[in-house]
């Protein structure tokens, strides 16, 4: 029963917090509320919101995704070359989206085959790949995008931005999947009892290549949205992006330590870090203190994953 | 004879639902070998663990040096004298032999750790057991048998008056064990009073003066090793009355439907046997015998250097659980916890875990489809809970057990390995699985139990393998097997007759 209310209180929580952090921002900065800026913030949290299904699947394993920043840039970049040298806009996207998929291949093959830990194997991966970015665009950003290529980043359907389109797409895909299917079951599985898993049949390394695929793709679809946004491929494209998604996941109640958390938490938890990135800027904080804010805000979600999981373990022997 | 130097006076201890020391006295003499022996789950790492302070007794005095002892823990303990070397080596690998012996308590010059002075003690420590280790060695690099030594070495650095040795021997080659004995007789030389704990009886006989037997918690009786013998003590440990626990056997072995051959691991040699439907097939041994590896490796979870597996007499590759599940095997893990259930999901999901594509089209669970498996099954086997959306970790530890149980149901797997079937859940339920695995028997399912408790095994199993140290040792039929066979074949290693498999184990 203590942990059934303890998990209300988790879940109303995120809320809450959201609920406050909407009052305070709108009480300081009037603008906040208009029409406009509510759409800019959903805007904006697209990128990032589309990347935090991907790493909710990978998180909910026990795992970590450092690399999806770099990844963001590697698809952005590649897309732009291509885009500008005139290939057709689908064919673009579509090649985009492989490279997605074949970078999160890279992660699987990394974790399941050579059995490196998965901080250390995307690690790796997001060094590697942000030299990549570079390499592809010596440096430079690459211009010349095609005109209709703008839509997707930054028009309107219905009077909502399209992107937006995309990132509910993505939450519905992932809760479909973490909530539907034997797939979902066999992640919540590998983060919650790996071992039991395994001796129950599943394989281990389907699903974790499926993951790491899945999330890849995700990013790369993101990825496109950031280059329409930009109108032009930037190496250092999605560079950091990592800690606004993990914080996002973790804000929203997917466990660290793998196995718990529902993905609708996440939508607050990605909701929570869009408005405060936004309400900061309308109230001119400085993006330094941006950054503190932000750290803090990770460090206290954490803090209270782990002090909700201690009490209820002593609530569970008591 | 010396006085006693620790005297343990009516100590109890109590967990819930099982009482784990009941009344057990026992002194302990400076100078000489004192062996606990008994069955697992007889007390006796309990009350290892009351006298290092691991755990604080309900009941009863601890007296050390005759002064009653009141604030037992683990560091008190160790600044009274009493020093205790594990089954488990607690090194640190990588830091040298003199490091691991003063570990935590270097001796110092200047605020720095006197290399100098550390390498002398350590030499001299490890000459009064005899031994030739350079210590400046690094841990890893020395035999089994060497930093089993470095251990008795670490203990005796404390200049203990008691020595705790918790299975010494498991580890050792018969070599190393001579060492052994002769270490353990020049630490009685210098007035150390040891507590030598071991499943080997014969090594009892080699190595210790007087000899305690625990059973159930209780002391049965405390006598000098030159009294009694090793049949005498394997009928004080096991004897205990077959109560009705267990349902009758009704079996009528059909037709062949696990045959394992020549089954070698890591940890297991050699191993085959068969198992027919409708039979219980019992593995006993004691623990670390290589029962638990047998089952793992037949199921695919560890991997076999050896030794082919037929189902129903068909050969079949079984290289993973996945590849078990599918050839119709069923593995019910000896820790429910860790490796049976998800503690964050629902009996519902823990139940098809196994089988979701029984329940599911193209990947996605239809949910009445899983409701109605799952419901049906949790009736069968009587899973008390308010729903079948209970979470499982709030369940007993006999629901828990059905809840895995219906997991392997729900594959119609034909084969079945009972780990520990029992461990940790009260009688009740126990007598309920106990008729669960019998009606499973006579539905056509055939069985393999392993099991620690010997009653049980002799209760349920049709037959019964014993294996000692990786290797079966013998098989008795449920008319022959006796409690004093059974521990007879599982304590003592069998003289091989014919030698012929032996050659292929490669050392």
């Amino acid at each position: 029963m203590s942990r059934l209310r303890s998990l209300d209180i988790g879940k109303y929580g995120i809320v809450l917090a959201l609920v406050i952090l909407i009052v305070f921002f709108a009480l300081l900065a009037p603008s906040f509320l208009s029409v406009n800026n509510v759409l800019n913030i959903l805007r904006q949290v697209s990128i990032v919101g589309i990347c935090t299904v991907g790493m909710t699947f990978v998180i909910l394993t026990g795992g970590i995704d450092l690399s999806v920043g770099s990844i963001l840039g590697v698809c952005a970049v590649v897309g732009a070359i291509l885009m500008s040298s005139g290939l057709p806009v689908w064919l673009s996207v579509l090649a985009v989206i492989a490279v997605g998929a074949v970078t999160g291949l890279l992660n699987a093959f990394l974790i399941s085959e050579v059995d490196i830990a998965p901080i250390i194997a995307t690690l790796g991966v997001m060094t590697a790949l942000r030299g990549v970015a570079y390499i592809l665009t010596e440096g430079l950003p690459v211009y010349g995008l095609p005109a209709e290529f703008n839509l997707l980043g930054q028009g309107y359907f219905l009077g909502i931005p399209v992107p937006v389109f995309f990132l509910a797409a993505a939450f519905v895909v992932g809760w479909f999947l973490l909530s539907k299917t034997t797939f979902g079951r066999t992640v919540y599985g590998i983060g919650g009892n790996l071992e039991a898993t395994r001796l129950s049949g599943l394989s281990v390394r389907r699903a974790t290549y499926r993951i790491y695929v899945l999330a890849g793709t995700l990013y790369a679809v993101a990825a496109l949205i950031l280059l329409s946004r930009a109108n032009s491929g930037q190496p250092k494209a999605g560079t950091g992006y990592e800690m606004d998604i993990i914080t996002a996941c973790v804000l929203g109640g997917i466990s660290v330590a793998g196995g718990q958390g529902r993905i609708t938490g996440v939508i607050y938890g990605v909701l929570i870090m869009g408005v405060l990135t936004n309400g900061m800027v309308l109230m001119n904080v400085n993006e330094y203190w941006q950054w503190v804010v932000k750290g803090t805000v990770l460090l206290a979600a954490v803090a209270i994953d782990r002090l909700s999981r201690k009490r209820s373990k002593t609530a569970a022997m008591g | 004879m010396s006085h006693s130097i620790l005297d343990m006076r009516h100590v109890t201890k109590r967990y819930p639902g099982v009482l784990a020391l009941d009344d057990v006295s026992i002194s302990f003499r400076a100078g000489e070998a004192h062996a606990i022996v008994g069955e697992n789950g007889a007390g006796k790492s309990t009350f290892i663990k009351s006298i290092t302070g691991a755990i604080t007794p309900d009941d009863g005095e601890i007296l050390i040096g005759g002064e009653v002892v009141t604030d037992n823990s683990t560091q008190q303990s160790l600044a009274r004298g009493i020093a205790a070397i594990y089954q488990e080596f607690s090194l640190v690998p990588h830091l040298s032999v003199a490091s691991n012996i003063f570990f935590g308590r270097y001796p110092k010059r200047r605020g720095v750790i006197d290399e100098v002075a550390l390498v002398e003690k350590s030499r001299e420590i490890l000459g009064e057991l005899g031994v030739t280790i350079d210590p400046r060695v690094e841990v890893a690099q020395l035999s089994v048998g060497y930093q089993q030594l470095v251990e008795i070495a670490r203990a005796l650095s404390r200049d203990p008056r008691v020595l705790i040795m918790d299975e010494p021997s498991a580890p050792l080659t018969d070599a190393e064990m001579v060492h052994l004995c002769t270490v353990i007789e020049r630490l009685k030389a210098r007035n150390v009073a040891i507590i030598y704990i071991s499943h080997r009886l014969n090594e009892v006989f080699r190595v210790c003066e007087q000899v305690s037997v625990l059973r159930d918690g209780r002391l049965i009786r405390s006598m000098a090793t030159h009294e009694t013998n090793e049949e005498e003590l394997i009928r004080l440990m096991v004897d205990r009355e077959v109560s009705d626990l267990y349902p009758n056997r009704r079996s009528h072995p059909g037709e062949v439907r696990l045959e394992v051959q020549g089954l070698s691991t890591e940890v297991v040699s050699d191993v085959s046997f068969k198992v027919r439907a409708g039979e219980i097939l019992g593995l006993a041994g004691l623990v670390g015998a290589g029962r638990t590896e047998v089952a793992r490796a037949v199921f695919g979870a560890d991997r076999k250097t050896e030794g082919q597996i037929l189902v129903d007499g068909e050969p079949r590759v079984i290289g993973s659980p996945r590849q078990a599940v599918a050839a119709g095997i069923g593995l019910i893990p000896e820790d429910r916890k860790a490796q049976g259930l998800l503690m964050n999901l629902d009996i519902a999901d823990n139940s098809v875990f196994a089988s979701m594509g029984k329940v599911a089209r193209s990947g996605v669970i239809e949910k009445r489809r899983l409701a109605e498996a799952v419901t049906s099954i949790a009736d069968a086997l009587r899973v008390k809970a308010p729903s079948i959306f209970t979470n499982v970790k709030g369940l007993s530890g006999g629901n828990q057990q059905k809840v895995v149980l219906a997991k392997w149901l729900l594959t119609d797997c034909r084969i079945i390995f009972f780990d520990e079937p029992t461990r940790g859940i009260d009688v009740g339920a126990k007598q309920e699985i106990y008729e669960l695995m019998r009606q499973l028997a006579d539905e056509g399912a055939a069985i393999v139990m392993i099991s620690s408790e010997l009653p049980e095994l002799l209760g349920m199993a049709d037959r019964i393998i014993v294996m000692h140290e990786g290797r079966i040792t013998g098989e008795l039929s449920s008319a022959e097997a006796t409690p004093e066979k059974v521990m007879g074949l599982a304590s003592r290693s069998v003289v091989p007759d014919n030698n012929t498999k032996e050659e292929m184990v490669h050392e």
